[in-house]
């Protein structure tokens, strides 16, 4: 057990107002008020602390923003001058006081830049997750467990079916398949920023060095990392490609685009979707996926289970996902847990996957 | 398992059913015996075990999960077999015990007795991955619900078939099929050429039925009158009763046994012959509106009020053979006459013949035909009075000659996306008439259109869409669509309380204002019986 496990029952000592005291849910989102920001707000505010750059965390228009470079460097890219006022860059590891709280940013393996918020108020050490994963990924910095009195995580995957596979064995049914049927295109719906970059790298790994076609909402981002250090081999725009060079092409797209009319130029597309919910068939199955690839930037139930094991933290805070499970086993495990029911995130991983028609009526 | 289970994945994603037909035919040519036959028999779901329920199934795997967990997780899956595949808990141990073969998987549930079931399926689902502990869950809980029929499993065996004997058809292998059991080890030696044909005159199997082309203009007018003889076509399900040995089974056109769900005629079936007819829904003799029949379809079995309120009943085309005599060989005449010998002779309850309808000149027909719009009646069939019991689809001998359909000017109300190829198309739409000032839905149809009229339509349908949910789009009321169909009855599924028939596009009516479409009541008064 860690040393903040041991020593904290949050909240008893009346010396050490407990974390729920100073860290509150406003409709903004978390607020840290001793340090008067907030934590990936869903409207702007003065003061926001970023985890990472995916849409619903990083939000135009904050007067103040305070993230990793990395994270900085992807919502310039994404939102231009409509970013925000001041932006501070916080490398990782490195401390900064801001107001009563002691901050740092801490790796949290979900994509490149993202960072877990660290803070230290009144004896108390609170760790916001934000999105985090714990395997292996080429694309950023690892996830680092950091004990603490109270662990803030997400549960994207919070039920014990959503257990992915190893990522080499997915990225092996994607060659295996492209093997199968080389007159045929295989499309690939991934999310634009980290699943994009990081399905590429798996495949780099695997040996695939021919060039990988890209939807054109793809391209900045994959460009972006290219310039931050991640090698991504060969890349050329789908968008502009006759029919007849995809033949038997790897194509990347926005899961929306898969099945819609984007996808038409492509010659009798294989569909695939890389994303952690495809781990359940019929879901797949329903939006017309024929190649499902259990690839996400989230923990699985297992990573979210090691991970309240890693930081040790007598209380637990979900924020978003399937909280119901995870607060159910922290119970059970002797660590005290609720919901926030913070609102305003979404699954990215599913963000614009078309549903396909099922056998009901209109309604 | 791995094999069977690496199959059932492929067939669960694959969304074509040529390549559905890919997978089959690669799984016999290359699974051994009796595995493929154990495969084919749980894809034409002629498994079953009595014990393994899902609710023993459920017990189980509350086990070794946390049940709160367990029931989240099935809530979200919605599932079973597939949530416990998914959240069976791994020991690390796994990786050194061999997962069982499929034929230990069907060999042993066959033999176990009572009690055992559960403990066996505990160590096997200890020792599968996911994809197997899937496949092995579906197996014995009955229902695979993977998208493939059994016709569609033996179209594939035919043209595996085709490889070493050229001449097989699927109805070959319909006609061999139902004399043989899992795991067909005969049927596999007879389509690799290794064997001669199983014999199929023994038992209550099916037989290949024959079936009619539609008639066209052009076609009847280079038809003889003389060589033809004409009988209504009944607008129910073509069935074909077997009684053969003792053996007693009503069997869809398709060759799919529906006899569970029609004991008041298999009942009745006392006899030892092969026949052919029209299953309908009768009260007194009096033949109900296809929607009545519609409460009884796709069941397996079927409740004693179910059977008070939509009394079954069979309606007599042909006879394929009486006792042991194949008559499939004699004209239609011939066969005709001991029809009306055997159905004199026997006098089956809740069946009766279909009349035959006296002509000697097409005017005559064209007349009798747009006049009949009672209950129960589509159109004409017009058979070649010296024509053979032939199986498939030959073109000549029979044809099928539907009234004129009706139509009716509506307006578009939802669209939703297509299936497959028109995945990408808002393609199915929803279609309503104006009661008062609103429009209230009376049916849906996704054919009938061109491709380049699809285009137009999907365009159309992206440019006026008002509110999304999901794959549907709600539109305005803005485009008339005129739609045909076969005929209209009352419904209590449907909100105008009345359903159509065989509804398709017949126009698109991009000229028309919507205001001008059809009432509810045009339709009302189309309904007839």
């Amino acid at each position: 057990m860690s040393a903040a496990h041991q020593s904290n029952q949050a909240g008893s000592n009346p010396g050490r107002p407990h974390p729920d005291k100073w860290i509150k849910v406003l409709p903004e989102g978390l607020y840290v008020e001793p340090g008067g920001f907030f934590i990936d707000p869903v409207r702007p505010v003065e003061r926001a602390v970023v985890t990472h750059g995916h849409s619903d965390h990083a939000r135009p228009g904050n007067r103040h923003v305070l993230a990793t470079p990395g994270t900085l460097a992807i919502m310039r890219q994404r939102m231009g001058e409509g970013v925000g006022g001041s932006l501070q860059a916080l490398e990782y590891g490195e401390g900064l006081t801001i107001g009563d709280v002691r901050v740092r940013l801490v790796p949290a393996g979900h994509v490149l830049g993202s960072a877990q918020v660290v803070m230290e108020h009144a004896g108390s050490r609170v760790v916001v997750s934000g999105d985090y994963k714990r395997r292996l990924d080429r694309t950023c910095a690892a996830f680092e467990p950091v004990p603490c009195d109270v662990f803030v995580t997400e549960a994207t995957f919070g039920l014990p079916v959503f257990r992915h596979p190893p990522d080499l064995g997915e990225v092996g049914k994607l060659l295996h398949s492209m093997a199968l049927f080389p007159e045929r295109s295989h499309v690939v719906g991934v999310y634009a920023l980290g699943k994009c970059q990081r399905l590429i790298t798996l495949l780099r790994a695997a040996g695939y060095d021919r060039p990988i076609w890209l939807h054109g909402a793809l391209e900045p981002l994959c460009r972006l990392y290219s310039s931050l250090g991640v090698e991504l081999g060969e890349l050329r725009p789908a968008t502009v490609a006759a029919k007849e060079d995809l033949k038997g092409a790897l194509v990347l797209a926005p899961p929306a685009a898969v099945a819609d009319r984007w996808a038409r130029r492509l010659a009798d597309p294989v569909v695939a979707v890389a994303s952690g919910w495809m781990r359940v068939r019929q879901r797949a199955r329903q939006r017309g996926v024929e190649l499902p690839l259990v690839i996400s930037d989230h923990a699985d139930w297992d990573e979210l289970c090691q991970t309240l094991e890693d930081v040790g933290a007598p209380e637990v805070w979900v924020t978003h996902g399937r909280e119901e499970a995870l607060v159910h086993y922290a119970t059970s495990r002797g660590i005290r847990a609720r919901a926030l029911a913070l609102i305003g995130f979404e699954d990215e991983d599913s963000e614009g996957i078309p549903e396909k028609a099922g056998k009901g009526e209109a309604p | 398992m791995n094999r069977f289970a690496a199959l059932i994945d492929a067939l669960v994603f694959m969304p074509s059913r040529n390549g559905k037909i890919r997978l089959l035919v690669e799984h016999f040519a290359t699974a051994p015996d009796p595995e493929r036959g154990w495969a084919l028999a749980a894809l034409t779901g002629a498994l079953s075990f009595r014990e393994a329920k899902p609710a023993a199934i459920r017990e189980l795997a509350a086990t070794r999960v946390d049940p709160e967990l367990l029931a989240l997780s099935y809530d979200y899956v919605g599932d079973l077999a597939e949530t416990v595949a998914l959240i069976w808990p791994e020991r690390p141990e796994r990786a050194n015990s061999l997962p069982p073969s499929l034929d230990e998987v069907v060999e042993g549930l066959r033999a176990a007795k009572r009690g055992q079931v559960i403990g066996l399926v505990e160590g096997w689902l200890d020792t599968l991955d996911s994809s197997g502990r899937f496949a092995l869950l579906k197996l014995i809980t009955g229902a695979l619900r993977i998208g493939v029929s059994a016709r569609l499993a033996k179209t594939a065996l035919a043209e595996w078939g085709r490889i070493a004997r050229p001449e097989v058809s699927v109805d070959d292998v319909e006609e061999v099929w139902h004399g043989l059991t899992a795991p067909y080890a005969e049927l596999f030696a007879w389509l690799e050429g290794r064997a001669e044909r199983p014999e199929a005159g023994a038992g209550a199997g099916f037989r290949p039925m024959m079936l009619s082309h539609p008639l066209e203009e052009e076609d009847r007018a280079a038809l003889d009158p003389a060589a033809y003889a004409a009988e209504w076509k009944w607008d129910g399900i073509r069935v074909q009763m077997v009684a053969r040995g003792g053996e007693r089974r009503l069997y869809s056109r398709t060759g799919d046994d529906v006899s569970g769900a029609f004991p008041d005629i298999v009942d009745h079936m006392s006899f030892d012959a092969v026949l052919d007819g029209e299953l309908l829904v009768a009260r007194d003799g009096v033949v109900a509106p296809f929607n009545d029949l519609q409460q009884r379809l796709n069941r397996k079995t079927v409740t004693a009020q179910m059977l008070r309120d939509g009394p079954a009943w069979v309606r007599l085309y042909d006879i394929l053979f009486d006792g042991e005599e194949d008559l499939r060989g004699l004209s239609f005449v011939e066969r005709r006459a001991r029809l009306e010998r055997w159905y004199e002779a026997v006098q089956p309850r809740r069946m009766d013949l279909s009349p035959m309808v006296p002509f000697t000149a097409w005017d005559e027909l064209v007349a009798l035909r747009e006049g009949a719009r009672e209950n129960g009646i589509e159109g004409l069939m017009l058979k070649r009075r010296d024509s053979a019991y032939l199986a498939g689809r030959p073109k000549g001998p029979w044809f099928k000659w539907k009234r004129g359909a009706l139509t009716l000017d509506t307006v578009m109300m939802y669209a939703q996306r297509g299936h497959g190829k028109r995945s990408s198309y808002y393609s199915d739409y929803t279609f309503g008439v104006w009661r008062g000032e609103e429009l209230v839905p009376v049916g849906k149809a996704y054919s009938g259109f061109t491709d380049a009229e699809l285009v137009e339509l999907d365009r159309w349908v992206r440019n006026h869409t008002t509110r999304r949910y999901g794959p549907v789009r709600e539109v305005e009321a803005g485009l008339v669509l005129e739609v045909a169909f076969d005929s209209v009855h009352p419904s209590t599924r449907h909100k105008s309380g009345l359903a159509m028939r065989f509804p398709r596009i017949h126009r698109i009516r991009w000229d028309k204002p919507a205001h001008e479409a059809d009432r509810l009541e045009t339709l009302a008064a189309m309904v007839v019986g």
